[in-house]
């Protein structure tokens, strides 16, 4: 049993605030995504609950025992780098086996742990080689098989795909996947790449500027993003906004058309769609069309609403062209709003 | 072990070592030269650059260093060109002209001694030759001009290696794809040469450059090897006020002259050499 | 060369230069081999000629391979001793300078910590130093303490000689090994000391046995401490130094000779590690 907890966790570097003190409680078993841009802080919230980095202030919590103070062998946690962090000077074999030798639990029982995780992870023919004859691929097997074979309560993994090519890195996703889903250990996740995220978590904690901005499902923070910023972080293309304005009759008026808004509403809002959440019908926004990129399934229209950017994703079919005037109808139900002083969602 | 006092526990071995034996002997010198029975005075100064012998030394020590380092330089840039130029041979080229810089100077001074002495081989070659009829006394007091070059050819032969090192390993650390932009825009080689590899060296330049004219300022085995005292240099002449006339406090006087020129030429060079901001690499 | 100069428009390698410039090439590489080697070389005949063969005129550049002047040199008397204070003083030097050194230069690499600057000034300022001149204030610091002619007092001075180069080189090294090895030595149940034993101490090895025969070389050769400091306890440079003006010629070839031996095999066996090393120089 191992739920994380973190409590009021800051830290800062000099007079640069990587975090600023974060609020999180990670489930047992649960597979945690830590989602945002370079600089975000999550790779440091990370090296945090490794032991790796120490907070300014706040408290870390993993299975009922605080840990915040304790060095990284002392918490049972198992991590797995960027780099991979192989080490050069040791075969395979012994890189597995590295942390089992350090807890000095008995040959046989280092031997089966190593054979049983490095055919987990497809590697048992490679058990005698050295890093160096490995291709990135393999490396990687080999530092999840190392984290995984010394049975942790929790996994820490800092962007374990992000050097890994775009065909391997889909392949090496799904076994990760299914190979932690199995292992019923806590997974924390850093990653800046979203579909990786969203394919991964149970939830994902989007973060930005030292903060984190929404915990929630995959679903929930695609489609009901909780600020302006993670509607414009996830999702490619990114969602599009317009400003909106209340008129007499308690409807928004957004570029020339009035919607309904949300009853919490002030004066002024952000009107929010999804590029795909948008048809073509009479009496919608007035978008003149700029780029036409046709994906395949669908069309990619880069227009103009109002003078601001506008992205819709249309159906492949639709013939369009540069300087076509298009009128593109929000699906009701999809529409999100913000205050744009605030940047949080309104309902 | 705390993370925040293990680096100054591993720094305090090195540091307390370089205060010792390093700060303070300075200090102790910078007191020697300019105090007598604990009071200021320029006297030993004075008494250094009376002697007659001074300003001679003086000038051979500059001159040497004027000449040898420009020297080495440009010998050092011709042998990195080279070996960047080299395939399958590149390790061993390599090797054989990195050899001096593990050699002595006193080694170097006693290797061209064996050159240019009366019965040295190249009396017997110029012989051979029927150059001359008999064997010159090369390195004698008559031929001033002879020990000179013998220890300009010494120390050209001995410490050019270092200078190439460095720019080798400089140069190695230049893009490829700077040069292959070079060439697309039409520079030829020599223009690549002026306009790409100088200007990307020049941080390794200035390196070698006072590392080089400071070991410069320094030369003195090689001298003693070579032409005995007869060619007097700073650091012969320190060692002879400290030893054979027994004035530390002049010897010290002539410690802080060669460490005053080796400050300036470093603040030259750090001047002339600068790369401005930015335009690293 | 000049091949390629007069097809300024279209640079080639050295491979299709062309057969003039190629041969100018090579010619130039011979040459300059030569002009390290011949040298060297020279003083091996001297080395393995018969002592009158060396006074002797003219010379003919091929050795006899005569003992004389080696045996000479051998039972030349303190030569035994000046060979032995040399090797006891380089190796000392050798284990003080990475004793000392190469903790400092992990700190460089692997904290960053209010002084570390302040520190590398220190080291680097020591380039600007005529070093080996320090040796006359110590020479009275140590006749006070009573380290005066001794291996390990001189070995003290060549070990502040060394050091800089110590700690720039082993700083270099451990820079080259990822922090993050060790960090996932640490989630793997080491604490910092095990970690360093366990993954950086074999890999840096190869690396620090090259700086250690650095700092041999540097003591092995530097003759002005050496000096200075000793009297009765003369190392192989301090005591040819000594006897140049005395000493016959073929003392001086073979002595010479004992010096650049064992730096060729230094020089030799570090040969792999000279560019990191001295790369590092640049910064």
């Amino acid at each position: 049993m191992a739920e994380i907890l973190i409590k009021g966790v800051a830290k800062s570097f000099g007079s640069f605030t990587a975090l600023h003190s974060i609020d999180l409680t990670i489930a047992d078993q649960e597979f945690m995504v830590l989602l945002g841009a370079s600089g975000c802080g999550k790779t440091t919230l990370l090296r945090i609950i490794a032991g790796l980095e120490s907070p300014t202030q706040g408290e870390v919590w993993i299975g009922g025992k605080r840990v915040d103070q304790l060095p990284p062998r002392e918490r049972g946690i198992a991590m797995v780098f960027q780099n991979y962090a192989v080490f050069p000077h040791l075969t395979v074999y012994e890189n597995i086996a590295f942390g089992l030798r350090m807890k000095k639990l008995p040959q046989a029982e280092v031997d089966t742990r190593v054979k049983r995780t490095a055919e987990l992870m497809h590697i048992e023919q490679l058990l005698k080689r050295y890093s160096g004859q490995l291709s990135g691929g393999q490396r990687q097997r080999v530092a999840v098989a190392r984290a995984l074979a010394m049975e942790p309560d929790v996994i820490l993994m800092d962007e374990p795909l992000s050097n890994l090519d775009a065909l391997l890195r889909l392949e090496m996703r799904a076994e990760l996947k299914g190979v932690l889903a199995n292992s019923k250990t806590t997974t924390i996740y850093v990653t800046h790449d979203q579909v990786e995220a969203m394919s991964l978590a149970d939830r994902i904690s989007v973060m930005n500027g030292g903060h984190i901005v929404q915990a929630a499902s995959p679903v929930e923070v695609y489609r009901n993003p909780a600020a302006r910023f993670v509607g414009s972080f996830i999702g490619n293309p990114p969602m599009n906004f317009l400003p909106a304005a209340r008129n007499g009759d308690g409807r928004y008026q957004v570029a020339g058309i009035a919607l309904d808004g949300p009853s919490s509403g002030g004066a002024k809002l952000e009107f929010a769609i999804r590029p795909e959440d948008l048809t073509i019908a009479a009496g919608g926004l007035k978008a003149t069309a700029r780029v036409i990129e046709p994906l395949g399934a669908h069309t990619l229209v880069t227009s103009e609403v109002d003078g601001k950017l506008f992205r819709a994703v249309l159906d492949s079919d639709l013939k369009v062209a540069p300087g076509d005037e298009l009128s593109l109808v929000p699906k009701p139900d999809r529409v999100r709003w913000f205050d744009p002083e605030t940047t949080r969602a309104v309902n | 072990m705390n993370s925040k006092t293990l680096p100054y526990l591993l720094l305090a071995p090195a540091t307390i070592f370089l205060v010792v034996f390093f700060l303070w002997p300075f200090l102790q010198i910078a007191w020697l030269a300019f105090t007598t029975e604990g009071g200021f005075t320029m006297q030993h100064f004075q008494t250094m650059a009376g002697n007659w012998k001074f300003w001679p030394t003086f000038w051979n020590t500059v001159i040497l260093a004027a000449i040898v380092v420009p020297l080495q330089l440009v010998m050092a840039l011709a042998m990195a060109q080279v070996v960047a130029k080299l395939k399958t041979t590149r390790n061993t080229i390599l090797y054989i002209f990195t050899i001096p810089l593990g050699l002595s100077d006193l080694a170097a001074g006693i290797i061209w001694l064996a050159i240019f002495e009366q019965s040295g081989f190249l009396n017997s070659m110029l012989v051979g030759l029927g150059v001359v009829d008999k064997p010159i006394l090369f390195l004698g007091y008559q031929n001033l001009w002879v020990i000179f070059i013998a220890v300009i050819l010494a120390e050209l032969w001995r410490a050019t290696a270092i200078v190439m090192v460095i720019l080798v390993s400089g140069m190695g650390l230049i893009p490829k794809e700077y040069y292959e932009a070079a060439e697309v825009f039409g520079a030829g080689p020599w223009k690549r040469f002026v306009k790409v590899t100088l200007p990307m060296l020049k941080p390794s330049i200035q390196t070698a450059m006072i590392l080089r004219t400071i070991a410069a300022f320094e030369v003195f085995a090689v001298v003693v090897a070579l032409g005995g005292t007869t060619l007097p240099v700073l650091v012969g002449e320190t060692f002879n006020w400290q030893f054979a006339l027994n004035d530390r406090n002049v010897a010290a006087a002539f410690a802080l002259v060669i460490l005053a020129i080796s400050i300036a030429a470093t603040l030259v060079f750090l001047r002339v050499l600068r790369t401005p901001k930015g335009a690293t690499l | 060369m000049s091949g390629a100069v007069a097809t300024a428009d279209k640079p080639r390698a050295v491979s299709d230069i062309g057969a003039a410039g190629r041969f100018l090439f090579w010619a130039g590489v011979v040459l300059l081999c030569a002009w390290v080697l011949v040298p060297i070389y020279l003083l091996a005949v001297n080395t393995l000629s018969s002592p009158q063969e060396v006074t002797a005129f003219p010379k003919t550049g091929v050795p006899s391979f005569d003992m004389g002047s080696i045996q000479f040199f051998l039972s030349f008397e303190g030569v035994l001793k000046a060979l032995w204070n040399s090797v006891l003083v380089a190796v000392l030097t050798m284990i003080l300078s990475i004793a000392i050194g190469a903790p400092a230069g992990y700190a460089l690499s692997r904290f960053e910590f209010p002084g570390k600057a302040t520190f590398r000034m220190l080291v680097l300022m020591t380039r600007a130093f005529p070093l080996p001149l320090l040796a006359l204030p110590i020479a009275v610091m140590f006749i006070r303490i009573g380290l005066d002619d001794t291996p390990i007092g001189l070995a003290l001075v060549h070990t502040t000689l060394a050091i800089p180069f110590a700690v720039l080189i082993t700083f270099s090294i451990f820079s080259g090994i990822p922090l993050e090895l060790e960090e996932a030595a640490w989630t793997l149940g080491c604490n910092r000391l095990q970690a360093f034993q366990r993954v950086v101490l074999p890999l840096v090895l190869p690396g620090i046995t090259a700086s250690a025969i650095f700092a041999f070389t540097i003591s092995w050769n530097e003759v002005f401490a050496a000096s200075v400091l000793t009297v009765q306890n003369r190392t192989l440079t301090a005591f040819l130094l000594q006897s140049l003006s005395v000493s016959p010629l073929h003392l001086r070839f073979a002595g010479g000779a004992a010096l650049v031996i064992p730096a060729l095999i230094f020089i030799f066996a570090v040969r792999k590690y000279m560019f990191a090393m001295w790369g590092i120089a640049n910064r």
